[in-house]
């Protein structure tokens, strides 16, 4: 039963990782941009380069997939500051995001 | 409104020699590496200074003359600011990555916290030319990042090794040879630190355990202890959204004011006993809890969602007194030197609101571009600051 929940979980956000991007609405990509800036950069830099987060530049991003990069913002990473933002973020915004810092989309 | 603005800056720069600094204070407009110089016996803004990289997180000293500031950028920048002339008149980058830094005791050395490389930098404030260079190698003997900087009596700094959680004291009255003293194991993940006012007690954060490793400066024979066992996350805790900031933990008569981590509470604790005496529902959790100079009021931000609100504490009745909504996304508040106005940086409103302290309406504000830090420059003047 866990697999299969986990199967679909997987099959779910592989579907989503890409149509999330027309799924997010222009002024919802305005305010995670903004997120992505100024509240994770809190942690990771304005300029990604890192803070007391791990840097989030490009190339740090393309060592990971996107769905663990997806999962990680949803569900945090216990044991380190990351915290889970699934109550602020939808998996459609997590997505995005995750293509944004990956430099998929502008 | 441009003409009015050039003949202020022109009357700023002539004035230079005549004009005080002790109502001065700069403001970080952290997207754009710019700085606003501002005073607050009108509450106005005199001038910008620009060119200052990546503000993100940056925080700054003054000299004990409250003429120049120090500021470390998170890029690795020191950069040090003439307030009476509005302008860089040093910048060294020395790292990849810093958080913070300290003034010694008698202004003649500034020191720098590090992430890439971890570790501290110290420079002579006059010339900013670097004077010693002290990586941060754990028990373990990997780098870690620097946390919680301050300054101790003396030619001492201290600061935390956030990664190899410890706590390590730098003496720089031998330049040649800084004699470091270690404390080892002191818990997981300390995040933050500050040494409180009177240069007595050195309290660091943990996250990743509960409680806080505390150090008394006046015996430090007796070593690190825990304190607040239950300060932390404990059993309900809620995922943290931004990260308490220790500085602003308020000292109020015998009671230190602490943001709980995790919990929409601030802690009041028992200074010197280290108990906890009481903790006060809040609508948020906290990030900073500022005490005003008198001790009578107690003001607390929050972490997001809940930052577009600001709390008032009464320290006598340890109620909440006043919810304010100042502005979107407050990061940083500052009591003006006698405390009779704060200061407060709404990030998302792209301005700085000023209020009273009593009536606890506004009574100022001011467009800035995404605010964050404000410091005036009384704080050349106090420890750990």
């Amino acid at each position: 039963m866990r697999l299969i929940a986990g199967f679909v979980g997987l099959g779910a956000s592989l579907l989503l990782a890409w149509p999330a991007v027309a799924q997010v609405s222009p002024a919802r990509q305005d305010r995670l941009r903004e997120m992505v800036a100024q509240d994770c950069g809190s942690c990771h830099g304005m300029t990604r380069k890192g803070g007391l987060g791990s840097p989030l530049l490009a190339e740090d991003m393309a060592r990971l997939s996107s769905e663990a990069v997806i999962e990680t913002i949803l569900e945090g990473r216990p044991g380190t500051p990351m915290p889970p933002w699934k109550t602020m973020l939808s998996r459609d915004d997590a997505a995005w995001i995750t293509a944004y810092l990956m430099g998929e989309l502008k | 409104m441009r003409i009015l603005l050039a003949a202020a800056l022109a009357l700023l720069m002539t004035a230079c020699a005549q004009r005080g600094t002790g109502d001065l204070g700069l403001v970080v407009e952290r997207a754009d590496g710019r700085l606003m110089v501002v005073e607050t016996s009108g509450s106005t803004r005199l001038a910008g200074i620009d060119g200052l990289g990546d503000l993100s997180h940056a925080a700054l000293v003054y000299s004990r003359d409250e003429r120049y500031a120090f500021v470390f950028g998170r890029d690795g920048g020191l950069t040090k600011v003439d307030l009476l002339s509005a302008s860089i008149v040093g910048r060294v980058m020395q790292s990849g990555n810093s958080i913070g830094g300290a003034i010694s005791q008698d202004g003649s050395l500034v020191a720098v916290a590090n992430y890439t490389p971890g570790g501290i930098k110290v420079f002579d404030s006059r010339t900013l030319a670097q004077v010693a260079d002290i990586p941060a190698l754990g028990a373990d003997g990997k780098a870690s990042k620097v946390i919680g900087i301050a300054d101790l009596p003396g030619k001492r700094f201290i600061y935390t090794l956030y990664d190899a959680g410890e706590i390590w004291i730098a003496d720089l009255a031998d330049l040649q040879a800084p004699r470091l003293t270690k404390f080892t194991n002191i818990g997981k993940l300390p995040y933050d630190a500050l040494v409180t006012g009177d240069g007595r007690w050195y309290l660091a954060g943990l996250f990743g355990e509960d409680g806080i490793a505390l150090l008394d400066l006046w015996n430090t024979d007796q070593g690190v202890r825990r304190i607040l066992d239950h300060y932390g996350k404990g059993q309900e805790a809620l995922p943290v959204y931004k990260m308490p900031h220790l500085r602003g933990w308020a000292a109020a008569g015998d009671e230190v004011w602490l943001p709980a981590i995790g919990h929409h509470q601030v802690l009041v604790v028992d200074k010197g006993k280290w108990t906890e005496k009481t903790r006060i529902d809040v609508a948020g959790q906290p990030v900073f809890a500022m005490a005003r100079p008198d001790g009578r009021q107690v003001w607390v931000n929050f972490a997001l969602p809940d930052y577009s609100k600001v709390q008032v504490i009464d320290t006598q009745t340890k109620r909440v007194i006043k919810t304010l909504e100042p502005g979107l996304a407050i990061l940083h508040m500052e009591f003006t030197p006698r405390g009779e106005r704060v200061w407060l940086s709404a990030r998302d409103s792209d301005k700085v609101v000023v209020y009273d302290t009593e009536t606890l309406e506004q009574v100022a504000e001011m467009p800035a571009v995404k605010p964050s830090g404000i410091f005036f420059t009384n704080r050349a003047h106090k420890t750990g600051l």
